[in-house]
Parts: C-alpha cells; sequence; structure tokens
C-alpha cells in the first residue's frame, strides 16, 4: 500500500508542523486534566523539559531502545509532581499554582549550568526516533482514554470538584487523591510529549521550557475549554497554525496568547467548544 | 570574605523583602495572587531609566517617579482585569490566570516596543566611591539601596498602623462585606491597595536596576520567583514574614553564590520552597492560612 505523492509532499514539507499538532495537542490534554479537576498547574513546560531531558539521555548516553525510553521519560516529571504536589494539595488551590509557576525558571537555570545536560547548548544529534504514528497515536490514545474517564464515575467526581471542591467532598469524594492522581497523569503527558518533541527534533535547549511555553500551554486549554477533551486539543491546533498564517508578526505572537487567556477567562470561561460531555450511566440502572 | 558576603545579601535581601512586601499586602487585602505584580517592578526601572537618561534627573527624583508611575499602572491594569472576578467562585484561580495572561502580552508588548537588549543607567547617575571598613566595602549604590528600602517600610508600616487609611485597609483585609458597611469605600482602599503594592514593586525594580545597573523587560519575571518564595516561606499575606524571609532569601543566595554555584541560586530558593511547603506550609512565621479541603 503505497501512499498518493501529492500526500507524501504534504507529509515531507510540513512535517515539523504537523509533529508540532500533535505534540501541543499533548500538552494541551495534560493542561486540561490538572483543570477539570478544578486545579491550576503551570509546571507543564516545566514537566515537558524534563521529559525532554530525561529521555535524550536515556537514548544518548544509556543507549536504550526507544520503546524503554518513552516510558522512562515519565518518571522524572511524575517525582517532580509528586513532591510539588502532595504537599500543595492538601491547601488552596493558589499554592499549586505558585509552586509550579517557578519550576520553570528553576530548572532552566539547573540545565545551563550543569554540563553534563549540554549547559547553554542544550544537548545536540538526538537520534530522530519518534515517528508521526507514535505522536497521533498517544494523542489518540490520550484522548480517548481521558474521554471514556470522562464519561465515569471519574470524570463526574471531577467535574463535582471543579465546581464546588467544599460540597465534592462532602459527598464523600476524596479531593485531594483525585487532585494529585490528575496532576500526575498531566506530568506523564506533559513527559511523553517532551521526550516526543526532543526525539523529533533532535535538538534541544535549556530555554525552551521556561514561563513564555508554561503560558502559552494554558491559553491553548482556555481556548479551546475544558468540558471535553477535544476542545483542547483543538485549541492547540489552531493556536500552533495561527502562527503559519501570519508570519510576519512573530512578537505580537506571545502577546496573542498572552491576550487569549485575559479573554478566554473573562468572558468565555467555557472556551470555544464548551460542550459538556454526557455521563455513561452507572451501576444499578441509574 | 564571609563579612563582605553577607553584607551584600543583606542589601540584596532588602530589596528583595521590599518586592515581596507589595506582593503579600496585594495578597493579604485583596486575595489575589497577581502575577502582572512582576510587570510594574519591570517598568518601575524603565521609567526610571528613561527619566535619567532622557530627562537628566538624577536618584532622588527618578526614584519616587519611578515608583509612582508603577503605582498608577497598577491602578489601571487592577481595575481593568480584576473586579470583574471578585464574585466568582473560583475568583483565586481565574485571577492568577488572568493576570497570567495579562503579564505575558504586557512584556511581550514591551519588549516588542523597547527591544529585548539590557540597558543601562547613565554612567555617574551615581557616585562610584566605596567605603571600606574592617575590610568590608560597601557602595554608595549599595547604601541608597539600604536607606531607601528601610524608609518605604518604614512608611508603609506606619500608615498601616496609624493612620484611618490603613484601618480602612487592614478592615477590608479583614472582611470585605463588614467593611463595607462600616462606611469604608471597598473599591476606593483597593485602588490604593494596587497603587501601593505597584509603587512598591517600582520602587524595587528601580532599586535592583541600580543594584545590578541591568535592566530590560523580563527582569520583573525572574524577580516573582523571589516573591514567591519570599510569600510562602514567610507566610502568604503576612507582611513581617515576607521582611524576614526576604532578607532571609537574599544572604542565602549570596552565599550559594559566593561558596557553591552562582548558577544554582535559583534551585536553591527553590528548594527551601518545596522544603517549607512540605513542612510548614502556613509559613515559617505565621499562622495557618490555607484552607484544608
Amino acid at each position: 500500500m503505497s501512499m498518493p505523492v501529492w500526500l507524501d509532499d504534504v507529509l515531507w514539507t510540513y512535517q515539523t508542523l504537523i509533529h508540532d499538532l500533535g505534540i501541543n495537542g499533548l500538552l494541551a490534554l495534560s493542561m486540561y486534566v490538572v483543570l477539570a479537576a478544578g486545579q491550576l498547574s503551570l509546571g507543564q513546560a516545566a514537566f515537558m523539559g524534563l521529559g525532554a531531558y530525561s529521555g535524550a539521555l536515556l537514548t544518548m548516553k544509556a543507549g536504550l531502545p526507544f520503546w524503554l525510553v518513552l516510558p522512562g521519560s515519565c518518571v522524572a516529571p511524575v517525582v517532580f509532581a509528586l513532591a510539588i504536589g502532595v504537599p500543595t494539595l492538601r491547601l488552596s488551590g493558589v499554592y499549586l499554582a505558585i509552586a509550579t509557576i517557578g519550576l520553570g525558571e528553576v530548572l532552566r537555570s539547573v540545565y545551563l549550568n550543569v554540563d553534563y545536560v549540554g549547559g547553554a547548548l542544550g544537548l545536540n544529534g538526538i537520534p530522530e526516533r519518534a515517528e508521526t504514528w507514535m505522536i497521533f497515536g498517544l494523542l489518540g490514545l490520550a484522548t480517548a482514554g481521558l474521554f471514556l474517564v470522562g464519561r465515569s464515575r471519574f470524570g463526574r467526581a471531577m467535574e463535582a470538584m471543579r465546581e464546588d471542591a467544599m460540597a465534592a467532598s462532602a459527598m464523600g469524594i476524596n479531593v485531594a487523591r483525585y487532585h494529585l492522581m490528575a496532576l500526575v497523569t498531566s506530568a506523564v503527558l506533559a513527559g511523553l510529549s517532551g521526550c516526543l518533541a526532543a526525539h523529533e527534533s533532535s535538538f534541544i535547549g535549556p530555554n525552551e521550557y521556561g514561563f513564555e511555553p508554561a503560558v502559552t500551554i494554558l491559553s491553548f486549554a482556555l481556548l479551546g475549554g475544558i468540558g471535553n477533551p477535544f476542545a483542547p486539543v483543538a485549541g492547540a491546533w489552531f493556536l500552533t497554525l495561527l502562527p503559519e498564517l501570519m508570519r510576519d508578526l512573530p512578537d505580537i505572537r506571545l502577546a496573542l496568547n498572552g491576550v487569549i487567556i485575559v479573554l478566554a477567562v473573562l468572558f468565555l470561561p467555557r472556551g470555544l467548544l464548551g460542550w459538556r460531555m454526557k455521563r455513561a450511566a452507572v451501576g444499578r440502572g441509574a | 570574605m564571609l563579612a563582605q558576603q553577607l553584607v551584600n545579601g543583606v542589601l540584596l535581601g532588602a530589596t528583595y523583602a521590599l518586592f515581596a512586601l507589595g506582593f503579600t499586602l496585594m495578597f493579604g487585602v485583596l486575595r489575589v495572587i497577581n502575577l502582572t505584580y512582576g510587570f510594574y517592578f519591570s517598568a518601575g526601572a524603565f521609567i526610571a531609566l528613561a527619566l535619567t537618561t532622557h530627562v537628566g534627573l538624577g536618584v532622588a527624583l527618578a526614584l519616587p517617579m519611578g515608583a509612582i508611575g508603577a503605582g498608577l499602572i497598577a491602578v489601571a491594569l487592577d481595575s481593568l482585569l480584576l473586579p470583574r472576578l471578585r464574585h466568582r467562585r473560583s475568583a483565586e484561580l481565574d485571577s492568577l490566570m488572568v493576570t497570567l495572561g495579562a503579564v505575558l502580552a504586557l512584556y511581550a508588548a514591551m519588549t516588542a516596543w523597547l527591544g529585548p537588549d539590557i540597558r543601562r543607567f547613565p554612567p555617574g547617575l551615581i557616585g562610584a566611591e566605596a567605603w571600606e571598613w574592617l575590610g568590608v566595602r560597601v557602595t554608595q549604590a549599595q547604601v541608597l539601596i539600604l536607606v531607601a528600602s528601610f524608609v518605604l517600610v518604614s512608611l508603609l508600616i506606619a500608615l498601616m498602623s496609624f493612620t484611618r487609611l490603613g484601618l480602612a485597609i487592614r478592615a477590608v483585609a479583614e472582611k470585605p462585606d463588614a467593611a463595607g458597611l462600616m462606611g469604608i469605600n471597598v473599591a476606593r482602599t483597593s485602588r490604593v491597595v494596587s497603587f501601593l503594592s505597584g509603587a512598591l514593586a517600582g520602587a524595587g525594580g528601580v532599586l535592583i536596576g541600580l543594584n545590578f545597573n541591568a535592566i530590560q523587560p523580563y527582569m520583573g519575571e525572574s524577580m516573582m520567583l523571589r516573591g514567591f518564595v519570599v510569600i510562602i516561606v514567610g507566610g502568604m499575606g503576612d507582611s513581617r514574614g515576607a521582611l524576614i524571609a526576604g532578607l532571609m532569601l537574599g544572604v542565602i543566595e549570596v552565599l550559594t553564590a559566593g561558596y557553591v554555584a552562582s548558577g544554582l541560586k535559583e534551585a536553591v530558593a527553590f528548594a527551601i520552597l518545596v522544603a517549607v511547603l512540605w513542612t510548614r506550609p502556613q509559613g515559617l512565621f505565621g499562622r495557618a492560612v490555607g484552607q484544608r479541603a
């Protein structure tokens, strides 16, 4: 079975853009998981960076095959998510946000100053092992998984917590545990996308995972909305394609992402694709 | 050597304390983590830079005008962004997201306008003399920073403790609705708090700009990390804690840079933040303010 020539051309010309769509989609989902549980973590870019660096090191220094590297690259993000999440999730939501927003900048200064991870030069010559089908396969799996979870008892609990954490906990939902599960899932998704990005572009640098990408990832999810997992992915795709359409205005792109967040929170709290998932009936024919 | 490091640390810490004081005042009164705060820091530095470079003012005028300018910008931006959110259920997280988006837009717009380059104050703005005493060297800029921080902090404490305005601010911090019923104009008091906190950030920006003589749009962003560390270690909304934690952070950073590695000072600061979250989330000095779910 061979591809039509024109499709092959398109894939070749726009390969980086197409891969970015998948990777940014995964990042948007990693943001969605936390927001859907009523929490705000701003460490997605930092988790992505941890996945990228640890994945690249596992490939280049340990020589592991990619099918081991990919899950292995989730370890470091999850460890950091637990170190920050366990103490903060018992507290009010601002603590998690504050603790995670600084993480990206801190890790940047560490990458810059540790020679083992390349310092200011970053890591070069990472083998390009992330195939298009892997990126979109994972994106599809993650979207489907989150859709099914969203329709289940878990999803109902998450939505209850988002609307009113106090009432949810009075109904017997262990809010702190759900929050931690959401944060860990989010770290896994961000770590995977970082690992894929590193094995797609062959180069990673210390400045790619700081403040600006963290805010950009938030704008993906807020533009699309957090009522269902398709919305943040659509938001990510829109904001990834948008700069391609207006290449002349590179300075404005970042400002635009910021403005989108402001407008979305103030005027569009459900996002552009605001429909909420129908619930699957559970148990005794509810 | 150690004495010199300690002196440098305290001087740096004085600015951190000043910066964090405005941040914690904002949170303590308006219950908002205002991430545009870092922008007010950059704005103060740039206003002072413009006044000294293009108008030829001295530091004695440029510092207060930078602070006032940043305070006015804070009033304008805060009243544009925050009042709509005050009555939402998840007001804390919504205002965090709004101010986060706003601050990225502001930094990006400022960079597009003024360029990303590091700028410096005109040479000779502050005398180059330094005093030496028992082998410890103190520059004129450092003395200025210490005196200015001390004066500003004293003024704020006096304002909060001994004036009707301070009483009104404390009442709004305690319970905005009850304060309104007692005849306090809550909206106006909130604007005053925005102004005060913006002015503190602006003053901090001018002083840090003088200390390192390097000014660029994103300077507020790296400062915010210090702000987060100080308000968590000191306790959210606890101004006394912010002062102590700010001084401590300055000393720790200088010591880390001097004896470990200068590139790791952010990491050390962050490790302290996480350690405090694990052990004493209410802050080292404060009472519990975090609500348990």
